[in-house]
């Protein structure tokens, strides 16, 4: 009996022993381009990570082929946090240490990224985030870049349409997640900047299935006249059904947290006429064709879709413009040399990604402003692009 | 019974002399980190250890305190600007106190009630890290200062090597000790029947408290020490999962065993970085060595292996 488990266990083993070279690649003729990064492929983010993960590998591999980056490839490697910054902090410094990366890429979560932002900048690597948090970028960090809009971004755009149609008192309900918590302090700090007078600030606790309670509150508020609802995921729906059986009227305002599908599919007909403000690739088709992220956001859907045969989401669109833009660095550098790459990203003007046109400069390590948003409203179960 | 104490002498010494010899083996900050976690994994288990495998008791919150000590450390230092060594104690000693006002009416539960009770007391402390936004930071984190002694400061990998290694090994030898006092047999004695142990005179309550108390500071102390050294810390570190992944290690390593808890933290620290290569495997090929260890080792790694080596030698 014990000689078997002995046995099984050295086999098991020997997998591993076979298996580990295999897995981490067989060296290659040119000298590689080492990427690496850390997203939550597994976890509760993992609607984020894994279209994140999917798209890297997709394009590292269609790099590849075409020859890679002046004739070096790209040796990718990918490790999972499970969302938690604990696991991020222990793969950057192996990515580091270990790896040697040239470039990294990831964060999924904003906790992710921000736990790793000591240890990327004393080890100077050029560091490009996924995660939606202003933190992250500002203050500006001299390793540190990301591509997904901010919450202010979005609550800026917001804020635009709304006066544009003459609605300054708005009623807020937000949720208690991080998107939340973020959205609602960028809703209170910009409304004054923006003559925007918030009457209403009720918020809900995770897991919530009923908002009644606070949207009854919201809708009796002084002189309210537009609804915004901060949040992400499940509430999203919930929050659009409750606001129709309250048979409420009010101009009903939802953010980029809210633009995938499921939020329309979840509210059974209750998202119509929800306005929030989305990346151009949820409303692709709709895009004019002189629109400047016409042919970029179409050339990435129809890969993946074709690659995977799922949906694309806008997440995996943060992905793509973060290699693409360490790449064009990479190529314009003419070498790895960590600041030469470093400054090349810094100095990105006019590349047009998925999420919008990036211009960074020393001081934006973001490179968007809020004409990268483009604002839709739900009509017949599906997004409308507005303007 | 002198048998066990000189054996548990020996496994301390081999324990100082591994964590004095394996820097020379250590590449890289990388893997300095995994052995450092480890460091810090092994503290809260052996401290689980106590209450579960001596005590028989059961804690779903031991995650809870870890994070107690992990925010309460940082948000002592930074915001009341008090030395980052007296925060440490002060927050150790909070939890400390806590726990012991929580513990007298938990621990007169037992079984599945017990579990339920320390499960929710976990679960609150994980919703005030997540809800209170200002003084925690919220779901994205907080960044911990560095910490400092006398105005030397504790950077970088190979220092705080040094020190996690020493409060391990200080740990270990406090464990050992109390294992073998009076206490650890009143310990032993509950655990096999809290009826019998009554009878025989032991104050059953007073000892579970007392163990429960000391678990919860060791975890909470591990918590600030993890804070400082990683220089950012989120509530993940403070949820049921965490909890459920301390008493994993326990278990895994072998309960009633203080070198057990210690080998089932290292290898569930390490584990899944070993499994990486496997990439989509990896979370499949964890789980399978989990369950294959539970199934061909119920009692644990080292309490299985030990009785196996030791009917060979028969």
């Amino acid at each position: 009996m014990s000689g078997k488990t002995l046995l099984a266990a050295l086999r098991h083993f020997a997998v591993i022993a076979i298996l580990w070279p295999l897995a981490t690649g067989a060296a290659l003729a040119a000298e590689p381009i080492r990427l690496g990064a850390f997203l939550a492929v597994t976890g509760k983010a993992a609607f984020l990570g894994g279209p994140e993960k999917n798209t890297i590998e997709l394009y590292v591999a269609k790099i590849n082929e075409a020859g890679g980056i002046d004739g070096r490839p790209i040796a990718l490697t990918v490790y999972d946090t499970g969302g938690q910054a604990k696991e991020a902090l222990t793969y950057v410094k192996r990515l580091i240490e270990q790896d040697k990366v040239d470039v990294i890429i990831g964060g999924t979560s904003t906790g992710e990224t921000m736990a790793v932002i000591k240890t990327v900048e004393e080890a100077g690597v050029p560091f490009v985030s996924l995660a939606g948090g202003q933190e992250i970028v500002e203050p500006v960090k001299r390793w540190v870049f990301k591509t997904p809009h901010t919450d202010r971004l979005a609550v800026d755009k917001i804020f635009y349409d709304m006066k544009a149609r003459g609605l300054t008192r708005v009623g807020l309900l937000s949720g208690s997640g991080g998107f939340d918590k973020s959205c609602r302090d960028n809703v209170l700090a910009l409304a004054p900047e923006r003559g925007m007078v918030i009457v209403a600030d009720e918020t809900h606790g995770a897991g919530d299935t009923d908002v009644t309670a606070q949207l009854t509150k919201i809708r009796s508020a002084p002189g309210v006249q537009a609804f915004l609802y901060c949040g992400f995921g499940a509430p999203t729906s919930i929050v659009a059904k409750n606001f129709r059986q309250l048979g409420l009227t009010l101009p009903h305002y939802q953010t980029h947290g809210s633009a995938s599908k499921t939020f329309i599919d979840g509210a059974e007909g209750a998202a119509e006429g929800v306005r929030l403000p989305a990346a151009a690739l949820l409303v692709v088709d709709q895009l004019p064709p002189s629109h400047p992220q016409k042919q970029v956001a179409s050339a990435y859907r129809d890969a993946y879709e074709a690659r995977f045969k799922e949906p694309i989401s806008t997440f995996g669109g943060h992905a793509y413009d973060a290699l693409f833009i360490v790449v064009e660095a990479i190529k314009r550098a003419g070498r790895t040399d960590k600041e030469t790459v470093r400054a090349e990203i810094e100095r990105t003007t006019g590349f047009i990604g998925a999420d919008g046109i990036f211009t960074m400069t020393p001081t934006d390590h973001l490179g968007l402003d809020p004409e990268s948003f483009i604002m839709v409203e739900v009509k017949d179960g599906n997004w409308k692009m507005l303007q | 019974m002198v048998d066990h104490r000189r054996k548990g002498t020996r496994g301390l010494v081999l324990l100082a002399l591994i964590i004095v010899a394996l820097p020379a083996v250590i590449p890289n900050a990388y893997i300095y980190d995994v052995v450092i976690l480890i460091g810090i994994n092994a503290i809260v288990c052996i401290g689980l250890n106590l209450l579960i495998g001596y005590a028989g008791q059961i804690s779903l919150g031991h995650a809870g305190f870890f994070g107690l000590g992990a925010y309460a450390s940082p948000l002592l230092s930074d915001r009341l600007d008090w030395p980052p060594a007296l925060a440490l104690l002060a927050a150790a000693m909070a939890v400390g106190l806590l726990s012991f006002a929580v513990a007298k009416p938990i621990l007169k539960l037992r079984g599945h009630y017990l579990a339920m009770a320390t499960l929710g007391l976990g679960i609150i402390i994980s919703i005030v890290l997540n809800q209170e936004g200002q003084l925690t930071g919220g779901p994205d984190g907080m960044p911990v200062p560095p910490f400092s002694l006398l105005g030397q400061r504790a950077e970088g990998e190979a220092t705080w090597y040094w020190i996690v290694g020493a409060l391990l090994l200080a740990t270990v030898w406090l464990t050992l000790n109390l294992v073998d006092s009076p206490v650890g047999r009143a310990l032993r004695a509950l655990h096999g029947s809290e009826v019998a142990a009554a009878v025989t005179g032991i104050d059953v309550l007073r000892y579970k408290i007392m163990v429960f108390v000391l678990s919860a500071v060791l975890a909470s102390v591990a918590g600030s020490v993890y804070a400082h050294y990683a220089g950012f810390i989120t509530p993940s570190e403070a949820t049921f999962f965490r909890s459920i992944e301390f008493v994993t290690m326990v278990v895994l390593g072998g309960m009633a065993s203080t070198f057990g808890a210690l080998i089932g933290a290292a290898l569930l620290t390490a584990l899944p970085q070993v499994l990486t290569p496997l990439q989509d495997y990896q979370m499949l090929t964890f789980g399978a060595v989990l369950v294959g260890t539970m199934v061909f080792m119920p009692k644990g790694l080292v309490p299985s292996l030990a009785e196996r080596l030791a009917r060979h030698r028969r």
